[in-house]
C-alpha cells in the first residue's frame, strides 16, 4: 500500500449570497459540503462531475487558492487549511497546479524562460546562470527544444503551450498537481499527446495528480482513485474498476451511460439503456436525493476501496449512528 | 451511395481565403451528399476545414476576403453565386443553423419569444398572427417544459442546456429541409450533450430532415451518424457509411484519429500520439496526401502527387490516396493491403 500524501477530511465551502436590505447572507452556495478523501504517493486521483458540481473548489482549496469554510487537509501531518502551517512546511513549493486554458494562464509579455523560473524564485535564491540551467533542463523535461526559451507564449501550439505549463508547475519539484481540466481544450491528437506525457513525468518524477475532469472516457484512462461528485457531495468513491464496472449510485450510472460509445453496432441497445437508467433517475429521484436536493451526506461502504451514498432507506441507520 | 435525390450536393469545393494579401486554401476540393433524413458527420481535429464548409452551405464567408467555387447544390437552388437576396430566402428556411456557443449566437438583449418571432418574420412561412402560437409550441417541441416562461426570459437567465434548446428551436422555426449543426454539444456537460444529441435525432426523423453534424467527438460520431466524412487539412480523406468508417477505418489519418481516442482497451498504456502538427495554410500543398507528413515512416510516400478522385475500395466507401495499402503502425507486421488479399 502506498504511503498516504494528502488528506482531506470533511471538507466544506460555502459561498454567502448577499441581498436584501443591509446586504445581508440570505443563503448560501453548497460548493463543497462535508466531502473526505485521501490521494497516495504517485497516484493519480480523478475528480468526476458535472459543470457546477463542485471539483474546482476543491481544487482550488487544495492549492490554496481558496479558503475553506470547514474541515481540514493534513499534509505531513499539519493542517494546510490554515496559512501559518503552509508557510512553516513549504506547502506551496510542494503543491502546483495545472490549468484548463493554456492562452489564459501563461502571461502573454513574458517570455517562456520568465514564466517557468518565476515558481522557483519564489522559493530559491540561485544565480542567473543557475536559473537558465535550471530552465533548460525543464524545458528538456518536457520536450521543448532549447532554443524555445526567450520565445512568447503565443508562438507555440496548444499541446505545447500546455507543456510549458506543466514545465512550470513541475519547476519546483512538487509532490502534488492539481491538474483541472488540463486536456479539454485540445484536440485529440494533442490531448494523447500531453496525457502521455503527464503519465510519464509521474513515473519519472514520482508526482501525484489530482486529475479535475468532466470527460469520464480520460479519467478512466489517467486515474486510479476516483471520486464522483454531484452538487457539492460525493456520490461514489472507489478505484477505476468499482466505478466504471460496478457503479452504484444512480448519479454515476447516469453519467456512465451518457458517454457517447464507438460502438456502432450496439448503439440502439446503449441509448435505450441510457434512456432506461434516465428514467430510473427522474422516478427514483428522491430515493437518491435528499429534499434539499442534493445527494444525502453519509457514504456507506461496498467493499475496502467503495463507497458509495446512502438511499432514503439506509438514512435513518446513518443519522443514528451520527448522533 | 444509394442514387437518389440529395438534399445538399457538394462537389469539388473549395475555399481560398485572402491573408496578408496573398490567396491561400483552406478548402480543396470537397464533395459531399446529404440526402433527405440523413445524419451525415463531419470529423476533423480544429483547423481541419469542417467550419469553413458549413460556412459556405449557408453562404456566410466574406465576398472580399473569401473565395468559394465549385458548386453546392441546396435543395435545387445553386448557392456558390447567389445574391445577397436569393441567400436571405435559402437561410432559415432551406437551411437552417445551429451553432456551437449558443450564449454568443443568442441576442442578449431580446427575450427568446422575440427572437423565435424574429426568425419568422424574416420569412414569409408563418402569418403574423401565428407567430405566438407556433413560438411556444417550438419551445415545447425542443423539450422545454414551461414554454410561456421562457419566452418572456432572456438568454442569460437560462442554463447551457436550455440556451442550446433555444438554438434549435430557432433552427427549426421555419422548418428548414437540412439542419447544420456546428458543435452542437461541445460546451455542454454528457448528461445533458445526450438529451440535446436525442433532440435533434428525433426532430430530425419527424421532420426527415437532413442533417450535416459537425464535430470532433468520435463519440458522438458513432453514436448520431448515417455516414461520415473524415477531413484532415481542407481535404476529405475518407468517406462512407458509419459502419464502414468504424469498422474498417482505413486512411492511415482515420486509423490514428482511433487509435488516439482513450478508451476501455487503452487504460493504463501509452496512447498513441500522431507526430507533428496540422500544416499551417500557407504550407498546405493539395496535391499531395497532406497527412503522410506526419507518418515518418511514409516519407517518401508523402511527395507523390494524389489523384483528386479518391479509390472506392468497398461499395460507397472512400478513401483518398494509395498510402492506406502501404500504411501500418510502427508496431504492426502487416499492412492493409497485405492482410487482406486486394
Amino acid at each position: 500500500m502506498a504511503k498516504e500524501l494528502l488528506k482531506i477530511e470533511n471538507l466544506k465551502v460555502h459561498y454567502p449570497i448577499r441581498g436584501g436590505f443591509f446586504n445581508r447572507v440570505v443563503d448560501k452556495v453548497y460548493a463543497a459540503d462535508g466531502v473526505s478523501f485521501v490521494i497516495e504517493e504517485g497516484e493519480t486521483y480523478g475528480l468526476v462531475g458535472e459543470s457546477g458540481s463542485g471539483k474546482t473548489t476543491i481544487g482550488s482549496v487544495v492549492v490554496g487558492l481558496e479558503k475553506a469554510t470547514e474541515g481540514q487537509i493534513f499534509y505531513k501531518g499539519l493542517d494546510i487549511t490554515k496559512a501559518s502551517n503552509r508557510k512553516k512546511i513549504n506547502y506551496n513549493k510542494d503543491v502546483q497546479m495545472i490549468f484548463q486554458d493554456s492562452m489564459s494562464s501563461l502571461n502573454p509579455r513574458k517570455t517562456i524562460f520568465d514564466i517557468i523560473t518565476e515558481p522557483i524564485h519564489n522559493f530559491e535564491k540561485l544565480s542567473k546562470e543557475e536559473t537558465e540551467k535550471r530552465a533548460k533542463e525543464l524545458l528538456d523535461i518536457v520536450g521543448l527544444p532549447q532554443r524555445t526559451l526567450y520565445q512568447y507564449p503565443f508562438q507555440f501550439s496548444g499541446g505545447q503551450r500546455q507543456r510549458i505549463g506543466i514545465a512550470r508547475a513541475i519547476s519546483t519539484n512538487p509532490k502534488l498537481i492539481v491538474a483541472d481540466e488540463p486536456v479539454s481544450a485540445l484536440d485529440l491528437s494533442v490531448q494523447a499527446q500531453v496525457l502521455n506525457f503527464m503519465k510519464k513525468i509521474q513515473k519519472d518524477l514520482g508526482i501525484s495528480f489530482l486529475f479535475i475532469s468532466h470527460d469520464l472516457g480520460v479519467v478512466r484512462h489517467m486515474t486510479n482513485n476516483i471520486a464522483v461528485m454531484h452538487l457539492g457531495r460525493f456520490v461514489e468513491l472507489g478505484n477505476r474498476e468499482d466505478v466504471f464496472n460496478n457503479p452504484q449510485h444512480i448519479y454515476t450510472k447516469r453519467l456512465l451511460a451518457a458517454i457517447p460509445q464507438m460502438d456502432v453496432k450496439n448503439r440502439a441497445k446503449n441509448k435505450q439503456n441510457r434512456l432506461d437508467i434516465e428514467k430510473e433517475y427522474q422516478d427514483n429521484h428522491d430515493f437518491y436525493y435528499g429534499t434539499d436536493g442534493r445527494p444525502y451526506p453519509f457514504l456507506k461502504e461496498i467493499s475496502k476501496t467503495h463507497k458509495v451514498a446512502v438511499n432514503a432507506d439506509e438514512l435513518k441507520n446513518f443519522e443514528k449512528e451520527n448522533k | 451511395m444509394i442514387e437518389g435525390k440529395n438534399l445538399l450536393d457538394a462537389k469539388g469545393v473549395s475555399v481560398d481565403f485572402r491573408i496578408n494579401g496573398k490567396w491561400l486554401t483552406a478548402l480543396y476540393n470537397v464533395d459531399l451528399a446529404v440526402k433527405p433524413g440523413e445524419v451525415l458527420a463531419l470529423v476533423g481535429e480544429s483547423g481541419s476545414g469542417k467550419s469553413t464548409f458549413a460556412t459556405s452551405v449557408i453562404g456566410l464567408h466574406s465576398k472580399n476576403q473569401a473565395r468559394v467555387s465549385g458548386s453546392i447544390v441546396l435543395d435545387g437552388h445553386q448557392i456558390i453565386g447567389a445574391s445577397d437576396k436569393e441567400m436571405q430566402e435559402l437561410r432559415g428556411v432551406k437551411v437552417g443553423m445551429i451553432f456551437q456557443d449558443p450564449l454568443s449566437a443568442l441576442n442578449p438583449l431580446m427575450k427568446i419569444g422575440d427572437q423565435i418571432s424574429e426568425a419568422m418574420e424574416v420569412h414569409d412561412v408563418y402569418p403574423r398572427e401565428k407567430w405566438e402560437n407556433r413560438t411556444i409550441e417550438l419551445l415545447k417541441e425542443v423539450g422545454i417544459t414551461k414554454p410561456e416562461r421562457v419566452a418572456k426570459q432572456y438568454p442569460h437567465e437560462l442554463s447551457g442546456g436550455m440556451r442550446q434548446r433555444v438554438m434549435i428551436a430557432l433552427a427549426i422555426a421555419n422548418e428548414p429541409d437540412l439542419i447544420i449543426a456546428d458543435e452542437p454539444t461541445t460546451a455542454l456537460d454528457v448528461t445533458i450533450q445526450a438529451q440535446i444529441l436525442d433532440l435533434i435525432q428525433e426532430i430530425q426523423k419527424k421532420k426527415k430532415s437532413g442533417v450535416l453534424l459537425i464535430t470532433h467527438d468520435l463519440g458522438v460520431v458513432a453514436e448520431m451518424a448515417d455516414s461520415v466524412a473524415v477531413m484532415y487539412a481542407g481535404q476529405i480523406v475518407e468517406s462512407g457509411s458509419v459502419e464502414q468508417v468504424f469498422e474498417n477505418p482505413t486512411h492511415p489519418y482515420t486509423r490514428s484519429l482511433l487509435r488516439a481516442n482513450p478508451s476501455e482497451d487503452t487504460t493504463g498504456d501509452e496512447l498513441y500520439v500522431i507526430p507533428g502538427t496540422v500544416p499551417s495554410l500557407a504550407d498546405m500543398d493539395h496535391s499531395k496526401d497532406l497527412f503522410l507528413q506526419r507518418v515518418p515512416w511514409l516519407a517518401d510516400l508523402a511527395q507523390e502527387k494524389v489523384s483528386d478522385t479518391p479509390a472506392e475500395i468497398e461499395k460507397g466507401h472512400f478513401v483518398r490516396g494509395n498510402a492506406w495499402k502501404d500504411f501500418s503502425f510502427p508496431d504492426e507486421k502487416t499492412s492493409k493491403k497485405k492482410l487482406k488479399k486486394w
